[in-house]
């Protein structure tokens, strides 16, 4: 067995066991960071797939950003278990059979056309994942990149053109409003008559 | 292989749209509420510039190639891209237009509300030059995005609110339809690039099976964006929830984007297979022609019932496609084009007569237009005219067009269906004209209507007749797109 095989079962184990926990802890906070542990070794697999901008992509957004929201989310709902645990039993054959069905269609698909497919050819050492994909995406495809890329700017106009609003009453702070008043506008000095000694 | 700078030129326009919808997105958040009318402006310059610059590559093109593919085969450049986009501009101009005053007087005259249709317009430019099965779906994803948005663009309006969800969630499962058709096709064919997917069709398309496979999903996903039945249960909600300014533009411009799309997909891309899209297709139209005219003689509300037309008239745009030959094509793209500009007309007459505090929606509230005026009544009834396909304007000889189409490809049945249809759909048709004409006013307050949208809606109005007696410089123009 190659150290490679050795590797991929070692992280193919631990990404398992992390997505068995996601699905069994008691503890919301716990199935979040069981999830990126999941994530975490599932990007290890890439790297070993020679997919190094898939892995570090993976790490970055999803670990680094997507879970790191999802444990906000979490930890700022109040989520009753038990009640989230209701039915358990009750779905649970279905669950199962479900699952059994999808386990089936796999090994057929997979052992059918793809069980006896050769292995790619090793890239050299020089060889650099990223850049290749850099290459084609700011070449061939750099029309549908750049419109990709106006998608995520009416995503963000959208975004606040239909949540922003500016709600009288709200009290806010304003800076230069701050920095720019002058003692008159605070302090008004009222003459008091000093009331004559009895 | 680097793309050149020079490569980009072709892109003018669409250049030119994407930077000037930066540009007023940028100045607008500076300008006060009072001068929100500088971002309409911008826009009409901007749709009028764009209209300038996609005649420019035209003209530089004549001559020396009927076709430009570019960019790496995501990008095309032909008369059919350049007609379409001319009409895309030039109905969306009118439209925001008719929706000006209709904004103001609702308080959603905003720099974001052109800014989005801008985007549209753009997502509209880019599906109708795709080339490449990433640019025809990010192109949709572009117009469909700001169009989700501009249906919930009134916040405080519950029943837009619900709409715009209803489209999002019913869009993106359409989306997911027509990605999951054309990843099948990648699959088969290994490639993206429609030219290529052409090739490999013309070769194994009568042996690869998944083809066909993808071609279902793929038509499933394009009926879902053109309103057909089955898949058009989105469409009467959506238009009847929506602001009628939005369901302006909905209905108008993006019809002829849609048309371009099944072109590019259905006809370059997959046309060695129309022997397994025209049956789905014939299913797609009879039930479009068959619900829209049966339902919509049932509503009350106007903007259900031209919800139900828009239906009905997808179905013809199909029928002239799956004739599968030169003539059907160039009528479906008449009658897209046409249709465009008729539904522009018919929402921006019911965009005019709202006025703040009041939505003209409600069949009712045509009762004795003639009697409050008689120039808008007229042209009302010269747009239900043309949709109903009574001559002399244009829907007849758009109808006739589509009719040949499909007589010529030997399926007299279909043509002698959606004659049937047509006739019960005048119907509902003939009745706006009736209570326009023949009942007593309900409603005596005078009509508040700038004097250009008036101008514009006019020329708008005359256009389909001018087209109906005089049909054959745009046909000759789709003749050649298509060619």
């Amino acid at each position: 067995m190659a150290f490679t095989d050795l590797v991929f079962y070692v992280f193919a184990a631990i990404s398992v066991f992390a997505g068995v926990r996601v699905i069994s802890s008691r503890n919301p906070v716990h199935s979040a960071l069981y999830l990126v542990l999941a994530f975490f070794t599932t990007s290890a697999l890439w790297l070993l797939l020679e997919a190094e901008f898939l892995a570090i992509t993976l790490v970055l957004v999803y670990v680094g950003a997507v879970m790191v929201l999802f444990l906000f989310v979490v930890m700022m709902l109040d989520i009753n278990l038990v009640s989230l645990r209701e039915g358990f039993a009750r779905y649970l054959p279905v669950g199962i059979a479900v699952g059994g069905i999808i386990v089936i269609e796999m090994i057929m698909v997979l052992s059918a056309r793809y069980g006896d497919m050769p292995k790619p050819a090793p890239h050299p050492a020089s060889y650099s994942n990223t850049e290749e994909l850099g290459g084609v995406l700011y070449t061939v495809y750099v029309y549908p990149f750049e419109i990709a890329a106006v998608i995520l700017l009416v995503a963000i106009v959208a975004a606040i053109t239909l949540t922003l609003r500016r709600r009288p009453g709200t009290k806010h702070q304003d800076p230069a409003k701050q920095v720019a008043v002058k003692r008159e506008d605070r302090v008004r000095l009222v003459k008091v008559p000093s009331e004559p000694r009895q | 292989m680097t793309p050149d700078v020079a490569e980009f030129a072709p892109l003018a326009a669409e250049i030119f749209v994407l930077a000037m919808a930066c540009f007023i997105l940028v100045l607008d958040a500076y300008l006060p509420d009072t001068r929100r009318l500088i971002a309409f402006r911008l826009t009409q310059v901007t749709l009028l510039g764009a209209a300038v610059l996609t005649w420019m590559q035209y003209d530089t093109m004549i001559g020396t190639t009927d076709r430009m593919v570019l960019l790496g085969g995501t990008y095309v450049a032909d008369t059919l891209s350049m007609v379409l986009k001319l009409a895309v501009y030039a109905v969306s101009a009118g439209v925001f237009l008719y929706s000006r005053d209709y904004l103001r007087d609702r308080g959603i005259l905003k720099g974001e509300y052109f800014v989005l249709g801008l985007f549209g317009v753009l997502g509209m430019m880019v599906m109708i030059s795709a080339h490449n099965m990433l640019s025809v779906y990010l192109g949709l994803e572009l117009l469909s995005l700001s169009m989700y948005t501009m249906v919930a663009f009134q916040r405080q309006n519950g029943v837009a609110s619900e709409a715009a969800m209803k489209y999002f969630v019913l869009g993106a499962i359409a989306s997911g339809m027509l990605l999951y058709g054309i990843s099948m096709i990648y699959g088969a064919s290994g490639s993206l690039d429609l030219a290529a997917i052409g090739r490999y069709v013309a070769e194994h398309g009568a042996e690869d099976r998944i083809l066909a496979f993808g071609v279902v999903f793929i038509v499933a996903g394009l009926a879902f964006k053109l309103g057909n039945a089955p898949f058009h249960m989105w469409v009467p909600d959506i238009y009847n929830g929506a602001p009628t300014s939005v369901t302006l533009f909905i209905g108008a411009a993006p019809k002829i984007a849609a048309f371009a799309m099944v072109m590019r997909v259905l006809v370059e891309g997959l046309g060695g297979l129309h022997a397994d899209w025209t049956p789905m297709l014939i299913i797609l139209a009879v039930g479009s022609l068959a619900v829209g005219n049966v339902i919509a003689i049932a509503q009350t509300n106007i903007k259900r019932m031209l919800a139900y037309s828009t239906i009905s008239h997808m179905g013809f745009v199909v029928l002239g496609i799956l004739a599968a030959n030169k003539v059907g094509y160039s009528g479906a793209m008449f009658y897209a084009i046409t249709y465009a500009l008729t539904s522009a007309g018919g929402f921006g007459l019911l965009v005019l007569l709202s006025r703040a505090g009041f939505e003209a929606e409600k069949l009712d509230d045509l009762k004795g237009l003639n009697d409050r005026n008689p120039w808008l009544a007229f042209l009302m009834l010269l747009l239900m005219f043309s949709m109903a396909g009574v001559p002399p304007t244009v829907g007849f000889y758009a109808k006739l067009s589509v009719l040949q189409a499909v007589v010529s490809a030997d399926m007299v049945w279909l043509a002698a269906v959606a004659v049937f249809f047509s006739i019960i759909g005048a119907f509902y048709y003939i009745r706006v004209v009736k209570v326009m004409y023949f009942d007593k006013p309900e409603d005596e307050a005078p009509i508040f209507a700038g004097f250009d949208a008036k101008a514009v809606l006019s020329v708008n109005g005359l256009a389909v007749l001018a087209l109906g007696v005089y049909p054959s410089g745009l046909m000759a123009w789709c003749a050649k797109a298509l060619g």
